[in-house]
């Protein structure tokens, strides 16, 4: 029962902050400098006071501030994100065309990143003053100051030119199976690149967390106890100590999650992933300020469900809080 | 916590006791980090890289912003480090780029920090409403992922270097508003602040002169890595088109050549290199000051 209304109030919460998010993109909106109005008279090569006054009503402009949040409130609650003129779509359409892509390569690197990191993290703490742990404390320093959009142009640079055995631009060859295994084999060919550069960064952060949580396990006493009854190594590292080196990882994958999603933004710019990434590039380009409010929106939607299931798995793998709540 | 020993005296000094004679806390930290390999590796870095975009003008005195040749040239007895895809010089780019990116990660850093230990140093040593409102803030700014948020905050308001360098204070100071916030609610309840307390300090000398210098070691660190993040957050706006075209940095060469990498790999990969080995060295330095002045936390962070 506890469980059921903890999961209630994070979801109140949750809401409560995403509302705050919509009053802050409508604030922005109207403190940033120019008006549309003008802007769009400017378009249309000049108007007369009455069109300026005609245009100012059909956006509800000439209403007071209050009123046009509750209005903009309104229209996002039946899922009216307003329209982008660019694109020439409702906002919500690109988002929901463009979001699955990135979510794709997002996951697939987030799984990447916690298997290679924690799994050099382990490795490295078996053995904490040997030459592989030395080699993977050095790549974490060079993975986390890599600007992962350079890691990009790197490897596109590498694959692109000197040795070009892997594609290295959007999602699909041109002529491309559109269903069945060949489709997902391609799919996949086109996925390892950008999801590795992706992974590089978090692989850098999680290797280093592993490594430090993981000695801290082996030298605990319940280790040495699982030894001492016997254990074969591998359960006692695979099993015992790798459960209370995950926690740390677990609560800083929710954390970032925000930030594998900007970085797949970037990342996706590079290697012309069809995500959200090509979407905020065009839509900065062109001051296309919906698109761009309701990229901010969804994002900030993003990390609220990622800190949830956070939540959710944080109290699967640690007993202790889980009977702790209760 | 051999500085928190140290300075623990010092602030008692103020209500009447002798103050014990030892060396300065930032002498020791001082010392402890000349011993760090990876801090003073980090550090010679750094300085190479300082002076690099400081004389580097009298070595090397061509302007970032001139066109000196063709587009595309590569490196050459003319220039260095090649041309990028206007016929701008590259390494002239580097030097003036650096002093740019530097400058942006340093002031961001400091923004990052002020506002950061406002907040987590009031939520810290008030509790009740105001901790339950500074807590219920940072966590609205935690769900907006900071590099979209700056990214927003730009465009709206304008790619010029002072925008781009709030808009990253205003975005990343979340992590050290907590840390604050959690070192003042452990300090608070400690006897020498207490001791303080009763001897009759308002609330601003605790906080200013009591907590404050106590809270500072781990918000040092933070500090410290904030340059870093905030040159790659620089590079990152300037990568989706929201540089300061009229200042050279080391994100804008990046950004405004990235489309040229197959033709021209050298306006790419040294700018990328830069930021690289800028952020690397702050990191290094990082580590160095964290174990200088947090000696129990070795090789945690």
């Amino acid at each position: 029962m506890a469980f059921v209304t903890h999961f209630l109030r994070q979801i109140v919460n949750a809401l409560a902050l995403l509302l705050a998010v919509l009053v802050l993109n409508f604030c922005l909106i109207h403190l940033a400098p120019g008006d549309p109005v003008q802007v769009i008279a400017g378009e249309m090569g000049g108007a007369s006071a009455e069109v300026v006054a005609a245009l100012r009503a059909k956006y509800g402009l000439d209403h007071s501030l209050p009123e046009q949040l509750a209005t903009y409130l309104g229209k996002v609650a039946t899922g009216d994100f307003g329209y982008s003129y660019y694109f020439n779509q409702p906002v919500l359409e690109l988002i929901a065309q463009r979001l699955p892509a990135t979510l794709y390569l997002a996951l697939c690197a987030l799984v990447l990143a916690v298997l290679i990191g924690t799994l050099l993290g382990v490795i490295s703490a078996r053995r904490p003053n040997g030459i592989v742990s030395h080699a993977v404390t050095l790549f974490s320093l060079a993975g986390y100051a890599a600007p992962i959009f350079w890691t990009g142009l790197m490897l596109l640079l590498l694959f692109g030119s000197i040795w070009p055995v892997l594609p290295v631009a959007g999602m699909n060859d041109v002529v491309h199976p559109r269903q069945g295994l060949a489709h997902a084999i391609d799919v996949m060919r086109h996925l390892v690149l950008p999801s590795l550069t992706l992974a590089l960064v978090f692989i850098a952060q999680y290797s280093r967390l592993a490594r430090v949580n993981m000695i801290d396990a082996l030298s605990a006493d319940y280790v040495r106890t699982a030894r001492a009854k016997g254990l074969p190594e591998w359960i006692v590292v695979g099993k015992h100590a790798l459960r209370n080196t995950l926690i740390p990882i677990v609560t800083v994958v929710g954390h970032q999650f925000g930030n594998l999603f900007a970085g797949a933004v970037l990342v996706e710019t590079v290697f012309s992933w069809p995500g959200m990434g090509r979407l905020v590039f065009d839509s900065i380009l062109r001051r296309d300020y919906p698109t761009l409010m309701a990229v901010l929106f969804f994002s900030a939607v993003m990390v609220m469900v990622a800190n949830i299931i956070t939540d959710l798995v944080y109290r699967l793998i640690d007993p202790r809080i889980r009977t702790g709540q209760s | 916590m051999t500085t928190l020993e140290t300075s623990t005296p010092l602030t008692v000094e103020s209500s009447g006791q002798p103050a014990r004679r030892a060396a300065s806390p930032g002498r020791v930290a001082f010392r402890q980090f000349l011993r760090s390999p990876s801090g003073v590796c980090g550090a010679c870095l750094l300085i190479v890289i300082i002076l690099g975009t400081a004389i580097g003008p009298v070595v090397y005195p061509v302007d970032p912003l001139d066109l000196v040749g063709g587009p595309f040239t590569p490196p050459s007895a003319d220039a260095w480090l090649g041309t990028d895809y206007l016929g701008r010089d590259v390494l002239a780019g580097l030097i003036y780029g650096g002093r740019a990116s530097l400058a942006v990660g340093a002031v961001a850093a400091l923004i990052t920090i002020a506002i950061g230990l406002t907040v987590g140093a009031l939520a810290g040593f008030f509790g009740g409403a105001i901790d339950a409102a500074l807590v219920k803030i940072t966590e609205f700014f935690q769900i907006l992922p900071p590099l979209l948020f700056a990214m927003v905050l730009v465009t709206l308001f304008g790619q010029k270097l002072t925008t781009i360098t709030l808009a990253i204070g205003a975005v990343s100071w979340t992590s050290a508003a907590r840390l604050t916030r959690a070192e003042f609610m452990r300090l608070r309840n400690l006897d020498f602040v207490k001791a303080s307390r009763a001897a009759g300090a308002g609330d601003a000398y605790l906080m200013l002169r009591v907590l404050l210098p106590n809270a500072l070691p781990p918000v040092i660190v933070s500090a410290t890595l904030a340059i870093g993040v905030a040159i790659l957050f620089e590079g990152g706006l300037s990568f989706l088109g929201l540089g300061d075209p009229n200042t050279m940095s080391w994100g804008l060469m990046l950004g405004q050549n990235r489309n040229y990498v197959l033709d021209a790999w050298w306006a790419v990969i040294f700018p990328g290199t830069a930021i690289f080995l800028a952020v690397l060295s702050i990191s290094l330095v990082g580590d160095g000051v964290n174990d200088a002045i947090n000696p129990r936390l070795r090789r945690r962070m």
